[in-house]
């Protein structure tokens, strides 16, 4: 089965389902460079991702589970800077207080190298129109309301995502 | 000696990294009219493949990309 109506414009269907300052960005870039291409673009923000939708963006950057994650200094000379800190994770994921230090450093490092925020990324794919749906049964797992997210976001289920993506030319499961 | 491309209107991507240069000029182009033209200045390297890639799937032409002081330097047509 093909699309409808042939001159219909691409399609991107994306699923996001982490929640993490690192897993919230390729959903947001896909869609707003997508967007910017004239494509219509969807995400269902599902399980973790689903924070993603809250009007205050809490993502943070877990060293737990990132065992590849290079650390980069955002400040000093540029040689210190290019240093790829290795994260022992086991050990650092328990250490308090880690987990903000490692975000502020991501969120540092990002800005000074002209990387757009997650919330400058998630206002632009609105102003493009991107279909934001959050997840009906994560929120009913983990007690959310609707009032507590964007007042963008649609509320939906796995068929509603899935009609949504029959007709994409793009899926992607992030 | 290249013809000289006369722009109606000029975006400075400086300094953004993707998908900014993209985001943008497709912000920038909305402004302007069919056959008017949009410079756009970008030192991000991965700009003139993704420009490209805008280009053939706005339709919006790519009339040159070249590198100028450092910078890259694309000119399009509006569709």
């Amino acid at each position: 089965m093909s699309k409808a109506d042939p001159n219909a414009p691409k399609r991107l269907a994306l699923i996001s389902s982490k929640g993490t300052l690192d897993w919230a960005y390729p959903p947001f870039i896909l869609a707003t460079a997508a967007g910017a291409m004239g494509w219509e673009v969807g995400i269902f923000f599902t399980f973790f991702g689903l924070t993603l939708l809250k009007p205050k963006l809490t993502a943070a950057v877990s060293p737990l589970g990132n065992p590849a994650m290079p650390m980069k200094m955002p400040f000093g000379p540029e040689g210190f800077q290019n240093i790829n800190w290795p994260m022992p994770n086991i050990l650092m994921a328990n250490v308090p207080g880690f987990e903000t230090v490692a975000t502020s450093l991501m969120k540092q490092t990002f800005k000074n190298k002209g990387v757009a925020s997650v919330e400058e990324l998630r206002e632009m794919a609105i102003e493009l129109d991107v279909r934001l749906i959050g997840c009906q049964m994560t929120m009913d797992v983990f007690g959310f309301k609707r009032e507590d997210f964007i007042p963008q976001a649609e509320i939906g289920g796995a068929a509603t995502f899935l009609e949504y993506a029959a007709d994409a030319d793009v899926q992607l499961f992030i | 000696m290249v013809d000289v491309i006369k722009e109606d209107q000029v975006l400075d991507c400086s300094g953004m990294l993707c998908p900014m240069p993209v985001v943008k000029t497709s912000k920038a182009i909305k402004e302007l009219q069919s056959g008017q033209i949009l410079k756009m200045i970008a030192t991000d390297p991965g700009a003139p493949p993704d420009m490209e890639a805008w280009s053939r799937q706005t339709g919006n032409e790519l009339l040159r990309s070249m590198q100028e002081d450092g910078k890259f330097v694309f000119f399009f047509r509006k569709k």
